[in-house]
């Protein structure tokens, strides 16, 4: 079962992705956006990461994806006849030929390594959210904090750049 | 069981269609759309690798990757707003101000 639905997630997170990269409408491009971050939370339901499953639905395609959208509707693009660069054919190939040779080497590596301290079992027994929080809270606590400051930055940062310039902001200057 | 490679291998596919929207696209937006698609294919390996070496600590990793996707979204976006108010248009090739 878990195969099936991995082959799924995996075919068509893949085939959103080209999507948004290759459709000329934007706000197309902003909807298969949607469907990868969708397929992408499926995925993490398979590796036992509930938690991040919900994050990735809430903070991704709640949040992020909706800022994206309402800037596409308040900016009001039109379709450029042209979405590419004129030497695109160049850089896809460039592309396809390192994808393939990522692939290639991937699948041929082990990928061995040390076990850590959290087996499936008992993340399956105290759950993925638990698991994730004491973690996070205990050995983490450091960086949690640093990533509230960033974030704070980010949201002033963003006011401040978006602002309507005011009368009095043109005389200061 | 499916194989920790073929998560690696997705990630790797999810990693380069992002690389490619952000090389061959001329709108800035759906440039940073394509910056997104890269993030999440880092995600998808960080948690991947946590699963299979069992540890958590890359979920953790994942989600800080989430935070900063966010901040950076929405400096992004705020940027182009401005770009767009001073009558240049979303093409990343008519950004060129700051270059020398």
């Amino acid at each position: 079962m878990v195969p099936a639905f991995f082959v799924y997630f995996s075919v068509v997170s893949i085939l959103a992705g080209i999507l948004t990269v290759a459709l000329r409408n934007p706000v197309h491009c902003g909807l298969a956006l949607l469907a990868l971050l969708m397929h992408v939370a499926g995925l993490f339901v398979l590796l036992n990461a509930e938690f991040l499953f919900a994050v990735q639905v809430i903070v991704y395609a709640g949040a992020i994806l909706v800022l994206y959208l309402f800037v596409l509707m308040l900016l009001n693009l039109k379709s450029d006849e042209r979405h590419l660069h004129t030497r695109y054919a160049v850089m896809l190939f460039a592309g396809v030929a390192i994808c393939g040779e990522l692939v290639l080497l991937i699948l041929r590596s082990p990928f061995h390594g040390a076990k850590g301290d959290a087996p499936a079992s008992a993340v399956l027994k105290e759950g993925d959210s638990y698991a994730v929080g004491i973690k996070m809270f205990s050995e983490y606590l450091l960086p949690f904090e640093i990533v509230g400051v960033f974030l704070l930055g980010a949201i002033i940062g963003a006011i401040v750049l978006a602002k309507t310039p005011t009368a009095a902001d043109m005389e200061q200057e | 069981m499916v194989p920790l490679s073929a998560y690696v291998a997705v990630s790797a596919i999810l990693f380069v269609t992002g690389l490619i929207g952000v090389l061959i696209r001329r709108n800035f937006i759906i440039v940073l759309m394509a910056v997104e698609i890269m993030l999440n294919a880092a995600n998808l390996n960080l948690v991947a690798f946590s699963h299979y070496l069992e540890s958590m600590t890359g979920q953790i990793i994942a989600l800080f990757v989430i935070a900063i996707a966010a901040g950076e979204a929405a400096v992004g976006l705020a940027i182009i707003i401005v770009v767009f108010r001073g009558k240049i248009s979303t093409n990343v090739d008519e950004m060129n101000l700051l270059k020398w």
